[in-house]
């Protein structure tokens, strides 16, 4: 209770310390709108469904693309760790182009898809994909060797060892190479959205990308909020239970 | 087979070494681990293997488990030659080795269910028996972190034991515990064997742990790794670590110990 109370009150002094700026007359409102009319544009937006749609356009394709990114990344990380071969080649390539911003697979998307859905989400598994392949093979490298011997003397060896033994040890890396993931595809959806002005679906993204076109500073900040806070809600929904279910088992993340 | 049959466990196997040599080559130096070692262990006997540090007693363990492969000589466990790890004869190592992923049942389980011919709940039933042997059944849904040192070795004997192994290796796995629980585990150990014949391979650097356990004890130099002399232990049981006889024979063995290493140059 203490805690919610004090997380509380700093986002409350946050606001105000906003709001005396904008009172302060610093810049022009058209540039800092104040925290009352960005509440009124969230409210309206809210009430007139515009946000919602928005927001589940954008997660249903943020879904789709960072499941196939996992799909895709988790074996071929699993590969390079377990193949000199797959080492050597996809896991060079895949320290290339994890290097390589997201944003950057842009234009080679909209002249390969146009401006459609799949080049959207192109992008995001682009994104997702390499940093994914890279944890999954820095986990496996980074089990403890006797795990790997003490299961070959009771004889698991093979796809058991795999899925026995090497997954559920890699774990904790595995779950932290599926938050980068998800951080990259979130960055990745986001670039693609302001960038792909397709008409199939407005996400968040696009309604920033109007908000700027339309000098609406109240929505692109109001838009920013709930991008913010969709990234919070995910990491306490989706990423805290695990992690959580992790320190209780392996001992860990005691203060 | 039965469930009885499971709890009772095959007999325990013979173990003979046979001129094993072992170099380790890395690009910066070659070790000489092991230099033509030959060495006969009986049917249920209990041996220790002792010597300084770098004595390549473990790497003969490891060489027995399966786990390394000799560069010259063999291994044979029961007239059949050792070329892979197998759950006729498991090992114990310094560190537990302990799965964090799963709970104090679940790694007794492991090796068992790795094991042909069980249903389910006989496996239950095994690993549940073991845990009462190594006085842990309480602890069965543990998490590994939640047990102490002791604890987490005795988890790791039970592991060892429930798939009803015919050899026990063990790699200095009390080194890491305290003087106290280790005297526990002695007795644990010796009430433990006397119960369950096993054949078991004990390294050590400790001279009166060899001493307590050990039907006999193996004494190792290093540079190349040798068998340099054996002793007979023929010491009652259940032995006490701290008793006059049993001190007297660990004079006699680390003598002979400080009179091989005096020999050897300087490091």
């Amino acid at each position: 209770m203490r805690r919610v109370l004090l997380a509380s009150l700093f986002f409350a002094i946050l606001v105000a310390a906003w709001h005396f700026i904008v009172r302060a007359n610093i810049w022009s409102p058209v540039l800092l709108p104040s925290p009352q009319s960005v509440g009124e544009y969230l409210l309206g937006a809210a009430r007139d469904g515009t946000l919602l749609q928005a927001t589940i356009v954008t997660v249903r394709r943020l879904m789709i693309g960072y499941l196939i990114g996992i799909a895709i990344g988790l074996p071929l990380g699993l590969f390079t760790s377990a193949f000199k071969f797959m080492e050597d080649t996809v896991g060079v390539l895949a320290l290339g182009l994890q290097t390589l911003p997201s944003v950057c697979w842009i234009p080679l998307a909209l002249l390969w898809f146009g401006q459609t859905e799949s080049a959207m989400l192109f992008v995001v598994i682009m994104g997702t994909v390499w940093s994914v392949v890279i944890a999954t093979d820095t986990g496996v490298r980074n089990i403890p060797p006797i795990y790997a011997r003490a299961a070959r003397t009771m004889g698991s060896r093979g796809l058991h060892k795999w899925t026995k033994v090497i997954l559920p040890a890699s774990l904790p890396y595995l779950v932290s190479g599926m938050k980068q993931g998800w951080a990259f595809a979130w960055r990745s959806l986001m670039a693609a959205e302001i960038y792909v002005t397709i008409l199939t679906g407005f996400g968040l993204g696009h309604l920033l990308h109007y908000g700027r076109e339309l000098h609406a500073m109240d929505q692109v900040i109001g838009v920013m909020l709930v991008i913010v806070l969709i990234g919070l809600l995910t990491d306490k929904i989706l990423f805290a239970p695990i992690e959580r279910f992790l320190h209780r088992r392996w001992g860990t993340g005691l203060r | 087979m039965s469930l009885q049959e499971e709890l009772i466990g095959p007999p325990p196997a013979k173990l003979i070494v046979d001129n094993v040599s072992k170099w380790f080559r890395t690009t910066r130096q070659t070790v000489h681990a092991l230099d033509k070692v030959s060495l006969n262990i009986g049917e249920g006997e209990f041996v220790c293997l002792v010597g300084p540090s770098g004595c390549g007693k473990s790497t003969l363990l490891d060489i027995i488990s399966g786990l390394e492969v000799p560069d010259e000589g063999r291994v044979m466990a029961d007239n059949e030659p050792v070329l892979n790890p197998g759950r006729h004869r498991l090992v114990m190592f310094q560190e537990s080795a302990l799965f964090p992923w799963l709970d104090v049942t679940g790694n007794v389980m492991f090796g068992l269910k790795l094991k042909p011919g069980l249903r389910n709940k006989e496996r239950l039933e095994v690993a549940k028996f073991f845990l009462q042997l190594v006085g842990l059944e309480k602890f069965s849904a543990a998490h590994v972190h939640e047990l102490s040192g002791g604890m987490k070795q005795r988890v790791a004997l039970a592991r060892a034991l429930a798939p009803n192994p015919r050899v026990l290796l063990m790699d200095e796995p009390f080194a890491a515990l305290d003087a106290l629980t280790r005297e526990q585990l002695y007795s644990d150990i010796q009430r433990i064997w006397q119960k369950r014949r096993k054949t078991i391979v004990f390294v050590t650097h400790n001279v009166r742990e060899a001493v307590c356990l050990a039907d006999r004890v193996i004494l190792f130099s290093r540079n190349p790794g040798r068998i340099r002399e054996q002793f007979d232990i023929p010491l009652p049981r259940p032995r006490d670590i701290n008793s006059i006889e049993l001190a007297e024979h660990a004079g006699q063995i680390t003598r002979a110990l400080k009179g091989h290493a005096d020999g050897e140059v300087a490091e």
